[in-house]
């Protein structure tokens, strides 16, 4: 069975409905772009893949004993509040609590987990500083880290490059296609097409209703590329 | 000879240690959380929950444990409910609890001298230097158990505290660690209420947070600081008020500030 497959979903909030008939399946160590315009229903549909009900319709169900927490996430905005007092190592490890079970604290194992993850993001040496004074960018690699560490099976990022310079962008990308090439299955939501082009294993184009669902090389002859991404190759 | 041969002082020292601990862990969260408003609150409602055990002549924290935490209880439904305006309904239960508690006390007390009992509870006057050894054995039971709790559940605490969304989206029940948090509330409140009044709680709670805050910069910094301010702060104003025959309560609050004090200008000569 896939990793999750969605029959005719239709999500919205308080019973009006932002995105309908979704139907796709995702498969262990498959590399899925989720692509729109602002306003689709990509974040809506991240929440409703993580269990946040918001489901009017259908059906997704997680096949290959995915459990929610195998999941980890990277949210597309966090406000954390101005004040709020936390270091990075804090922020790293709290996304090691999903396999925490009943223990109460983290196992050395866990700990190592997140060091290793740190350091492959490159923010090892900011582990012990204050998350609310490093710069956009370096939140959001730690944000990042925090989510690998909670990913089993399954890694979801929402705009994970918003706001980052062009290095570290093509940094990320390339990190994420390693994560994925490790065995890690990846749904990535991005407004960047030409990114998901060259990096992506499928592609779901959202608009009101599903546009395209299909592997890449399929999407790059559809006539929905055409449209949306023609000034790129 | 040292004040606390007496075993009124020592029952004090006692229970005023464990509280001012419990209620600095518990602040830490609640104002990360933007749930000081419901501490106040509910420190409103445990006041009028001890009126109706004057009136009633039950023991007060039979009356006030149960109504504090079903309180806490509604007063999280209501703020998680962003159709309601949570702030307004928050201060429409407090006030009203405050209010019914005065007049019950005023139409039914038991007692001649109404507004001195009303001042006590309010502030606290000096109930905590007339604790008997069985509520001290209450609270240290009571106390032990929140500390307990939130040490065991201190990494979920964090998470739940920092990012809702993420816990929550990695398998994490917020929702349940939410109530924990209100009902762990609303028994320091209950507990707290005897060391500083109702009034006052607040203070306890929101204080040593606020003021860890200013120089801290990780959770676990700012949850230890907060606590040893906390204790510091008890075991002074406790000291004080004995030396100086000024009410308990008003006494730790005023340390509390104090300190509150000292350390906005250590953090603003820090960043200069
Ligand atoms: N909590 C909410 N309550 C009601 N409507 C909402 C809520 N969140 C989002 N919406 C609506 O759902 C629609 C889709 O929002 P969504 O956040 O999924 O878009 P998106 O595709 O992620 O856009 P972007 O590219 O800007 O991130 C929008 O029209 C938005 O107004
Ligand atoms: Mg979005």
């Amino acid at each position: 069975m896939a990793l999750i497959e969605c029959k005719n979903v239709s999500l919205g909030y308080e019973g009006k409905p932002v995105v309908s008939h979704l139907d796709f399946t995702v498969n262990q160590g498959d590399y899925l772009c989720i692509i729109g315009e602002n306003g689709s229903g990509k974040t809506t549909l991240m929440k409703a893949l993580l269990g946040q009900k918001n489901l009017l319709n259908g059906s997704i169900e997680f096949g290959d004993g995915l459990k929610q927490s195998d999941i980890g996430y990277l949210p597309q905005q966090t406000p954390v509040q101005k004040d709020f007092p936390a270091s990075v190592k804090e922020i790293v490890y709290s996304g090691c609590l999903n396999s925490l079970g009943k223990r109460p604290f983290y196992s050395s194992k866990q700990k190592e987990k997140a060091k290793s993850v740190m350091e492959k993001l490159g923010i090892i040496d900011l582990s012990t500083c204050c998350y609310r004074e490093l710069s956009g960018g370096q939140q959001q690699r730690v944000l990042l880290a925090r989510a690998l560490c909670a990913s089993k099976k399954l890694l979801v990022l929402d705009e994970p490059v918003a706001g980052l310079d062009p290095r570290i962008t093509q940094n990320l990308y390339h990190l994420i296609r390693h994560i994925n090439e490790d065995g890690l299955t990846i749904i990535m939501v991005s407004h960047d097409i030409q990114a998901a082009a060259d990096y992506a294993s499928h592609i779901l184009h959202v608009s009101r209703t599903p546009l395209f669902f299909g592997a890449k090389n399929d999407y790059l002859k559809s006539d929905v590329f055409r449209e949306f991404g023609g000034g790129v190759k | 000879m040292s004040i606390f041969s007496y075993s009124f002082v020592q029952n004090a020292m006692i229970a005023g240690i464990l509280i001012s601990l419990c209620s600095a862990l518990l602040g830490v969260t609640l104002v990360l959380k933007r749930y000081s408003m419901i501490g106040d609150g509910l420190s409103h409602v445990a006041f009028g929950a001890m009126a109706i055990a004057a009136v009633l002549g039950f023991a007060p924290m039979a009356v006030t444990l149960p109504v504090t935490i079903a309180a806490a209880v509604i007063l999280l439904g209501i703020t998680d409910n962003s159709k309601i305006k949570g702030d307004a309904a928050i201060a429409m239960i407090s006030v009203g609890a405050l209010a019914v508690g005065y007049l019950l006390l005023n139409l039914f007390s038991p007692s001649a001298n109404v507004s001195s009992d009303v001042c006590s509870s309010l502030f606290g006057s000096s109930s905590i230097l007339t604790l008997t050894k069985g509520d001290v054995i209450i609270c240290t039971v009571l106390a032990a158990a929140v500390i307990l709790v939130f040490v065991f559940l201190y990494h979920r605490i964090f998470s739940v505290t920092f990012d809702e969304a993420f816990a929550n989206a990695t398998g994490t029940n917020a929702k349940a660690y939410n109530m924990l948090i209100a009902v762990i509330t609303a028994i320091v409140i209950v507990l707290a209420m005897n060391l500083v009044g109702a009034l006052l709680i607040s203070a306890l709670i929101i204080f040593p947070a606020l003021s860890a805050m200013r120089i801290f910069k990780s959770f676990t910094s700012v949850i230890i600081s907060a606590a040893v301010i906390s204790v510091v702060c008890a075991v002074g104003g406790i000291f004080a008020s004995v030396l100086l025959k000024t009410p308990v309560g008003s006494t730790i609050v005023a340390a509390n500030i104090i300190v509150f004090a000292v350390f906005t200008v250590i953090s603003k000569i820090k960043s200069r």
